[in-house]
């Protein structure tokens, strides 16, 4: 007993000890809906280049930008623009960031999979939010209690809903906040009364997409602009990247690697 | 010789003193660093807008600081699981120390210990992916992740403490106590009932504390399941942010040093006073009504 | 005459009585006993979900792979190493605090104020909850110590939590072992501190050791403390320095049900993840308590 725990100990200090072996690393945190972009281009471009290390945090967008501001991260995934109270903070602290824009999104209202509504215009919406439809009857669905979910705080999917869809008034707080496009998909999915919103590359066989004034969400409605809640998805990097950050950027960027990649998640390429 | 020797000893006393206030020193340290970094939450918001504001909306423009309705959701789901967990845990304790067998003790004690070890954050799973659907299922609510399955789960996670302190006190009554009233004749039950509860009171009393003082510091459980919602709940199947919940959420995108990070920092401050006074109360039940023996950690 | 007249009725009216309360005794230890059937069910229950959706998952690969392609394959090697390599640094750090602690709480106190302040400091040390414990160790080690997100802070955070675990498993031993081993040491001359170290601590190691299990179980479990000290989503390399960021089992099941990218996909994956996880736990918890009740029934 005594032997074994000493041993591991031992085998600890030494594991712990064993050289900080000078590897390329990138750290990259923030939004969740741009976490499966990252993801996937991150393991395609580990493969070729193997000496670099990226470890991935998702958390949201506004992760993201407090850990930019907070020089504890090389690359903050966004799924919004940076906000101006950021950028003076993130000035402050003499940090200049640099926005990639990486793909476009646009985020679709759903609901279950079972339910009749198939399209809702954006002021309804906006008072479903705000709490002030509670029953499926009002939409033209069954008489069922509307369970709404949102996306919580730190959420720029959240933000680009406030703005487009809320224009700029609050969700009611009946609402019940997830932390993640995965999340909100998994809840709607089990919820018949539920809706909810996540962006294009996370729609499934098991929720159902709403069409938005009648204008369904697509990568050529939101290349056209037509589709109303649209949006680009973005990098940013404290100051102009360099090294491996820079070239991770630049495969994310080009068009026959990580915009393919882009594409096969789900989301928009830029071109 | 023995000069060194009794020098090197009294230095020795000193220095395991010094690291026995570790415990108060840590203690303190975290009080500290609440203090710290939550006061100046309130530069910009009153104390009494802090506690009792009902609206949370941390990063709207301007922002909303009011911890109103996740105090409540604390307290409900707290409420509501001890509704459960006194019950079944004190039940379980009188079971394992009176009436069980010595054979069924050997197999239940380690089952409800084992209970106790299962990590948070499996309970909480279980409780998003199993109980969440059931209760949507078969009791048609609206969601199934609300206050009352968090209260469920955090019974689940309350029951072996009250039932492990609980059984200790009750064990520990006097057996001349529990013969005389049998031979008084008494049955069991009004044994148990009338002599061996009272007497074993403040150590029962402990236990529910200390269970309760566990529900309401649980995060793993509430983040996953009770649903999320800062508002004051209705009914016993309205989604809730109780505390915990709400600073494990957002901790990671609050700004460093922002508005926002101290607001959290309050709340955790507001969290740690709730359970610290739970536990004061349960000290002072167990010192002062102390009936029979011993003081366990 | 009365008296009398009562004590006939008494006497006749006993036996019904008594089987009256013996029956309200039947019927109360039925509940009683669903009582006790009823957490034990809920364990069963638990376990039941987590083994039957989660033992498909398990393979070699699942327990030696990092996971790949968005976590929908692989496995979750980086995380039992995360999770491993957290709990023996949090014992590291708790382990001697704990058990001189104890010694000193044990062998050297004097009843008075200062014994009950202590104690009082470690009875509450052990109900802050986990998040507060987060929140100090993002404030004290993450930044104002330095460290960073990193396993460092992560054990460190770990280490606070577990030393009432430590400290209470440590007492009890001491007080297990015999006043007559001390008393016989002193009276061979050896001072208090010989006496501690040679005779007291070596006959108490095994309770300590109990104590020591069940924090490493403890802390393996926690993911609130780690959630902002030192896990991340995805890794892909294993720690090179105690300065790195770690995967570890609670907080990958956290992640991959909640902020994952393929929640339903990875869903047996995350009942793996758990079965994993519980089974590490409840292992080491078991042992535990054997060790324990092993040593109870040999004094």
């Amino acid at each position: 007993m005594k032997k074994s725990v000493f041993i591991s100990v031992i085998l600890v200090v030494l594991f712990c000890t064993a050289g900080i072996v000078f590897a390329g690393k990138v750290v990259i945190k923030g939004s969740t809906t741009v976490l499966p972009i990252a993801q996937k281009t991150a393991e395609a471009f580990m493969k070729e280049n193997p000496e670099v290390s990226i470890s991935i945090s998702g958390g949201g967008s506004g992760n993201g930008m407090k850990a930019l501001i907070d020089k504890t991260t090389d690359i903050a995934d966004s799924s919004r623009f940076i906000k101006d109270k950021e950028v003076k903070l993130a000035m402050e602290k003499g940090v200049y960031p640099v926005p990639f824009a990486v793909a476009y999104d646009c985020i679709v209202p759903v609901v279950h999979t079972s339910n009749p509504v198939k399209d809702i215009s954006i002021d309804k919406l906006k008072d479903v939010y705000q709490g002030k439809i509670k029953n499926w009857k009002e939409l033209g669905g069954d008489d069922r209690k509307v369970v709404v979910i949102s996306r919580d705080t730190s959420s720029g999917t959240y933000e680009v809903w406030e703005d487009k869809v809320m224009k700029k008034e609050r969700v009611y707080p009946g609402a019940l906040l997830q932390a993640s496009n995965g999340a909100v998909a998994q809840a709607v999915s089990k919820n018949k009364n539920a809706i909810g919103y996540i962006g294009v590359g996370y729609i499934n066989k098991d929720v159902k997409p709403l069409t938005v004034n009648g204008i369904q969400g697509n990568p050529k409605t939101t290349l056209e602009g037509s589709y109303p809640i649209s949006r680009a998805l973005y990098m940013f990097t404290p100051g102009w990247p360099e090294g491996d950050v820079a070239n991770f950027i630049n495969y994310v960027l080009n068009p026959e690697k990580g915009q393919k990649l882009v594409e096969e998640v789900g989301f928009v390429p830029l071109y | 010789m023995i000069n060194i020797r009794q020098f090197k000893d009294k230095w020795l006393h000193r220095l395991f003193f010094c690291i026995a206030t570790a415990s108060i020193a840590i203690l303190v340290m975290i009080s500290l660093f609440l203090f710290m970094e939550g006061l100046p939450i309130f530069q910009k918001v009153s104390v009494t807008d802090f506690i009792f504001g009902k609206y949370w909306y941390p990063t709207s423009d301007p922002p909303d600081f009011g911890i109103f309705p996740l105090i409540i959701g604390s307290i409900a789901v707290t409420v509501i699981s001890a509704m459960m967990s006194i019950p079944l845990g004190v039940m379980t304790a009188i079971y394992l120390a009176e009436i069980a067998s010595s054979k069924v003790r050997e197999i239940v004690k380690p089952v409800v210990e084992l209970l106790a070890a299962l990590p948070s954050v499996v309970i909480g799973f279980f409780g998003m992916v199993v109980v969440a659907p059931f209760l949507q299922n078969i009791l048609d609510v609206p969601t199934g992740l609300n206050l009352f399955n968090a209260a469920l789960m955090l019974a689940f996670m309350s029951i072996p403490t009250i039932c492990s302190i609980s059984e200790d006190a009750i064990f520990s009554v006097p057996v001349a106590l529990k013969e005389a009233s049998l031979s008084l004749g008494a049955t069991h039950w009004e044994t148990i009932i009338r002599v061996i509860l009272p007497a074993s009171i403040s150590g029962i009393s402990t236990a529910v504390i200390l269970g309760m003082s566990r529900a309401i510091g649980e995060t793993m459980v509430v983040l996953m399941v009770a649903g999320g919602a800062a508002m004051i709940p209705t009914g016993i199947f309205d989604p809730v942010r109780p505390m915990p919940a709400s600073i494990a959420a957002e901790m990671a995108e609050a700004p460093f040093r922002g508005d926002h990070y101290y607001a959290l920092f309050a709340t955790g401050i507001v969290l740690f006073l709730f359970t610290l006074m739970f536990n004061l109360i349960a000290d002072h039940i167990a010192n002062k009504y102390r009936q029979t023996g011993e003081a366990s950690l | 005459m009365d008296a009398k007249a009562d004590r006939n009725i008494a006497k006749k009216a006993a036996p019904y009585l008594r089987r009256k309360r013996v029956l309200t005794q039947t019927i109360t230890f039925f509940f009683f006993r669903s009582a006790a059937l009823i957490n034990g069910l809920a364990l069963i229950i638990i376990l039941y979900f987590v083994i039957s959706n989660g033992w498909r998952a398990i393979n070699w690969t699942f327990l030696s792979q990092p996971p790949m392609d968005s976590m929908t394959k692989g496995g979750i090697f980086p995380c039992i190493v995360g999770t491993l390599a957290l709990s023996i640094g949090a014992l590291i750090f708790s382990f001697p605090i704990g058990v001189s602690s104890a010694i000193y709480l044990n062998e050297y106190a004097r009843p008075g104020r200062v014994l009950r302040i202590i104690r009082l400091g470690i009875n509450n040390l052990a109900g802050v909850p986990s998040v507060v414990f987060g929140l100090f160790g993002l404030a004290f080690f993450v930044i104002y110590l330095k460290l960073g997100v990193s396993l460092l802070a992560g054990a460190l955070t770990l280490g606070v939590m577990n030393l009432p675990i430590v400290i209470g498993a440590s007492e009890e031993a001491l007080k297990g072992v015999p006043k007559s081993y001390r008393e016989a040491s002193l009276g061979l001359g050896a001072t208090k501190l010989q006496t501690i170290f040679r005779v007291v601590l070596p006959a108490a190691l095994p309770g300590i050791l109990t104590g020591a299990i069940l924090g490493i179980g403890r802390a393996a479990g926690e993911t609130a403390p780690i959630m902002f000290t030192a896990a991340v989503f995805f890794s892909p390399r294993l720690p090179k320095s105690v300065f790195d960021e770690i995967m570890a089992l609670p907080y990958h099941i956290y992640v991959l049900a909640t902020a994952g990218t393929e929640i339903e996909k990875t869903r047996p994956l995350q009942y793996g993840t758990s079965l994993v996880l519980i089974a590490l736990v409840l292992g080491i918890n078991l042992v535990a308590i054997i060790y324990r009740s092993r040593l109870r029934r040999k004094r």
